[in-house]
């Protein structure tokens, strides 16, 4: 233990060392920045390159561990204080960076040249290429990584030992992905970084290899993306093959100036399949239209992977790759690809909008709802608004982070139990106080309350839609009126869970990992009475532990040990409604990483009224708006949203499109404001709890039953299709794999028949000829004789007949 | 000489009415022994009388060599047979004693009383 942190002490001295000289000599940001403007981005600095450099010795830490044993929560510790490292680095990178984009390259990771001509050359270096939009994206992956293993380190505590150094190994792992992927200087490090996220994302949802759901839900989001990463190889060729470099640097110079390698106009073509193809790749892993099937089933890793990747970060990749090569998507004169993103992202947001309102598992609600918010952005980037997308890309990765810990909590404290009709009035229960707070404040991000962060993010993507005219992003206005009804289906769904959940009158029923969740037996959709008639007894002693229940249990508190109780009493008349089952509160690590996501999602929307320092010249969208200006990312145009560069780039007049006759900026504010207030009414009304809890207007005075319950029966079929996810699964597999089966089957009876039966024809020939043969092996010495004889005489014959 | 002379290897007087012995004579006895034997071992099943016409086999080889030996007038042939002589000797031996052990075997000279030895 002493070891690691001299070791650690001694890896960090240079590093401290560079920054405390860096931050000397970048006295001037103006000098610098003069120095950036010339031919290539300005050399940054290299410790920079620490940043994804401590999570891989994190990683490679971690494995040691494995190898040696460690029995104790050290991998947790080198974790927290390895991401809280590379945080505290990016920070500072932050701090001192002057707003013009810095490379700092390590090595030639390929270097090929077949030829002397362009295009005839892939260099493409480990290098990190530093902007706005890199810091932007690495100051919440570090932050929230950092902030997330502090909460796995209690929350993995019953596997302590080689599944923690397995967890952790992974999580590093991850986020040296993550940096590669954001911070990487060119497309095939982008690249690499993507499949690296995508590899840790099937490690880690296949965490508990155990459990046959687990395991398939990790295959099936490893090959759902395995497709989407097919359309993102193609687009890297196509561009390598059109701009003849893969490196941002020298790539958005020709995309900002519509020439390609050769120097000549880019080809139509290019304008839009490099960027469908690149989209391809960006909705596999951001779970996208047709892809979105793997992120719902992906709920069933631990809860912090969860939280951390898929629905904070990873899944944002695609909304990153997007925003870093916008100036490809702008090429097209007639933005057909980002039409597309436009109407994707928005049908996307709606569809899973819809199956929330159904269903009841509350990790699920929260796994759809991150479909829902990235449908939000990318429609975002869809209607001219990478400032919005961006930044409700920031916003939701700490609402959602906190959300999803929150969730986390529950599980952890309630056995597993995730059905929101079996737990009521969470937050007045001990030791969840702060968990109630935590989620009232991230479901008010959620749903866009007023003057939080989610409020004022989703309200920049809505005015923009509003804003886009329907010249340039076909049925812009279209998009946005399915947005602003998904805004409030968002408020419904979000808050259904909260009065349901975590308000009104305590009740609960323990979830039953070890006896339900590892035998796939979840007892979703069957109802309370139900659940009581087959487990009404001897239930004292089941609670597993969250999403982990595999029995262990140790360093747990008391609430575990009352199942032991009832175990060895032989109580069989327990209820498990009653309180007798005692909740295990989070712990100090827990809570304090909830609270910090907490407090950053509330003080995210204090960035939407300051600047970045030393960014001028952006009056709209403040900090995230003054960062994505300065980027590549960049589309700002003074006076005109960020439709600007677009309008004036298609020489458009630069009229903008109105909210039912009124400026959709001023007004946006208070139309989405009243969408989401009337759908969190709504919830209360169906859901809320009877009282001032369910504001006045609810009457909910049990768990398992609501008004709404009514409202469901009366769409009946349309509900139950809803929860069952419109049966997209079913008809993938009926479209998809069954076929494939088939088609498989079919090969293999061709490989079986014909090829096999080849083969084998070649090796039965000569035991064919053998058997033929053999008959004239009688064991007779005089029949040897004979043939003896008859083949001499033939041979006299033959000669003579030679000699003749 | 003549090609008569040539062709005759007999020596001394012989009755004129048969006419000189010549090579074609002793071929004959030579083939006709030789056949005699093929088919003693191929129709036979005793495994001494096999034996023996083997041997047979061998002496009509043997004939002929002389013969050729004697036709030519030089002694690689004669050479030859004696070699052979000697060898068939040795072999005689060592294949009586294994009829007689095969025979102790199986009580029996029949050579297909053997056929399991075909493996």
């Amino acid at each position: 233990m002493t070891e690691t942190i001299t070791q650690l002490a001694g890896l960090l001295e240079p590093v401290l060392g560079g920054v405390l000289a860096t931050a000397g000599s970048a006295g001037s940001p103006a000098a610098a920045g003069a120095a950036g403007a010339g031919a290539g981005p300005a050399a940054g600095p290299m410790w920079a390159a620490l940043i994804p450099g401590l999570p891989i010795l994190g990683s490679v830490l971690c494995l040691l561990y494995a190898v040696l044993g460690i029995k104790n929560k050290l991998p947790a510790i080198t974790t927290v204080a390895l991401l809280a490292a590379s945080f505290v680095l990016t920070a500072v990178l932050f701090v001192n960076h002057n707003g013009q984009p810095q490379v700092v390259h390590l090595f030639n990771w390929f270097d090929l040249a077949w030829g002397t001509g362009k295009g005839e050359h892939l260099l493409a270096g480990f290098a990190y290429y530093i902007d706005n939009l890199t810091l932007l994206w690495m100051l919440f992956v570090t932050g929230l990584a950092a902030l997330i293993a502090l909460y796995s380190s209690e929350y993995m505590s019953h596997d302590v030992g080689l599944g923690y150094c397995r967890f952790f190994g992974a999580f590093n792992l991850f986020v040296f992905s993550m940096s590669c992927l954001v911070m990487g200087d060119n497309l095939l490090l982008m690249f690499l970084g993507w499949e690296g996220v995508g590899l840790c994302s099937y490690l880690l949802i296949g965490y508990f290899y155990t459990k046959p759901a687990a395991v398939a839900a990790a295959k099936k989001a490893f090959i759902v993306n395995r497709i989407g990463d097919l359309g993102l190889v193609l687009g890297v060729m196509l561009t390598f093959v059109v701009f003849g470099t893969v490196e941002y640097a020298k790539l958005f110079p020709m995309m900002a100036a519509g020439l390609d390698g050769a120097g000549r106009p880019v080809a139509d073509w290019v304008t839009w399949v490099i960027p469908a193809l690149l989209t391809v790749g960006a909705f596999g892993k951001s779970a996208q239209l047709f892809f979105y099937v793997w992120l719902p089933d992906a709920m069933e890793g631990p809860t912090p992977v969860s939280a951390l990747i898929h629905a904070a970060t990873m899944v944002t990749a695609g909304v990153f790759l997007i925003a870093r090569l916008y100036p490809l998507y702008t090429l097209d004169p007639d933005l057909r690809v980002l039409t597309f993103v436009a109407w994707s992202g928005a049908i996307t947001a709606f569809w899973a909008a819809t199956i929330e309102m159904a269903i009841f598992d509350i990790k699920r609600v929260m796994g759809y709802s991150t479909i829902s918010q990235l449908g939000f952005m990318f429609a975002g980037l869809g209607l001219l608004s990478p400032v919005g997308a961006a930044f409700h890309t920031f916003t939701h990765a700490f609402f959602k982070a906190t959300l999803f810990l929150g969730v986390g909590a529950v599980m952890h404290g309630f056995g597993g139990q995730l059905d929101l009709r079996r737990l009521s009035g969470v937050a007045w229960m001990r030791g969840f106080g702060l968990v109630g707070v935590a989620m009232l404040i991230g479901s008010i991000n959620l749903s866009g309350v007023p003057f939080t962060a989610g409020f004022f993010s989703k309200d920049m993507i809505l005015a923009q839609g509003f804003t886009t005219p329907n010249s340039m992003i076909g049925g812009a206005s279209w998009v946005a009126w399915l947005l602003l009804i998904t805004a409030g289906m968002t408020a419904y769904y979000t808050f259904r869970t909260y009065f349901r959940v975590y308000a009104g009158p305590k009740e609960f029923v323990p979830g039953d990992d070890a006896e339900l969740l590892d035998l796939g037996r979840h007892p979703k959709g069957v109802s309370l009475d139900e659940w009581h008639k087959q487990h009404g007894h001897g239930h004292g002693h089941g609670h597993g532990h969250g999403d982990h229940g595999h029995g262990g249990g140790h360093g747990h508190g008391d609430g575990h040990g009352h199942g032991t109780d009832f175990k060895s009493s032989g109580r069989v008349d327990f209820d498990p409604t009653t309180e007798e089952f005692d909740p295990h509160p989070p712990g100090f690590a827990m809570k304090a990483a909830i609270a910090a996501c907490m407090v950053l999602a509330v003080l995210a929307a204090g960035l939407y009224f300051v600047k970045a320092p030393s960014l001028a010249g952006s009056e709209h969208g403040g900090w995230v708006g003054s960062m994505v200006h300065n980027s590549s990312a960049a589309l700002h145009v003074e006076g005109l949203g960020d439709a600007g560069k677009a309008v004036e780039f298609r020489g458009a007049s630069h009229t903008t499109q109105s909210f039912l006759g009124l400026d959709p900026h001023a007004v946006m504010y208070y139309v989405s404001a009243g969408v989401g207030l009337l759908g969190i009414l709504i919830a209360a009304y169906l859901h809320g709890p009877k009282g001032w809890q369910g504001l006045f207007i609810g009457s909910r005075t049990v768990a398992a039953t609501s008004r709404a319950d009514g409202l469901a029966n009366l769409f009946g079929p349309l509900t139950t299709a809803a929860r069952n996810k419109y049966y997209v699964d079913e008809i993938y597999n009926f479209v998809i794999r069954v076929p494939l089966l088939v088609l498989g089957h079919v090969f293999h009876l061709i490989d079986k028949l014909l090829v096999d039966g080849l083969v084998n024809a070649f090796g039965r020939a000569p035991r064919a000829a053998g058997n033929a043969a053999r008959v004239g092996q009688s064991g007779v010495l005089n029949g040897y004789a004979v043939g003896m004889a008859a083949g001499i005489a033939l041979l006299v014959v033959l000669a003579f007949m030679a000699m003749n | 000489m003549s090609m008569d002379v040539l062709m005759t290897l007999g020596q001394g007087p012989l009755p004129a009415e048969m006419g000189p012995v010549t090579l074609y004579h002793y071929l004959f006895v030579s083939a006709a022994m030789f056949c005699i034997g093929l088919i003693g071992f191929l129709t036979r099943r005793n495994l001494i009388i096999m034996f023996l016409c083997t041997e047979l086999m061998f002496q009509a080889a043997g004939v002929a060599l002389v013969a050729f030996s004697r036709f030519h007038l030089n002694h690689t042939g004669e050479t030859f047979v004696i070699f052979v002589l000697t060898v068939a000797a040795a072999e005689a031996a060592l294949a009586l004693a294994l009829v007689v052990l095969l025979f102790r075997r199986k009580e029996t000279l029949d050579g297909t009383s053997w056929t399991e030895l075909k493996g």
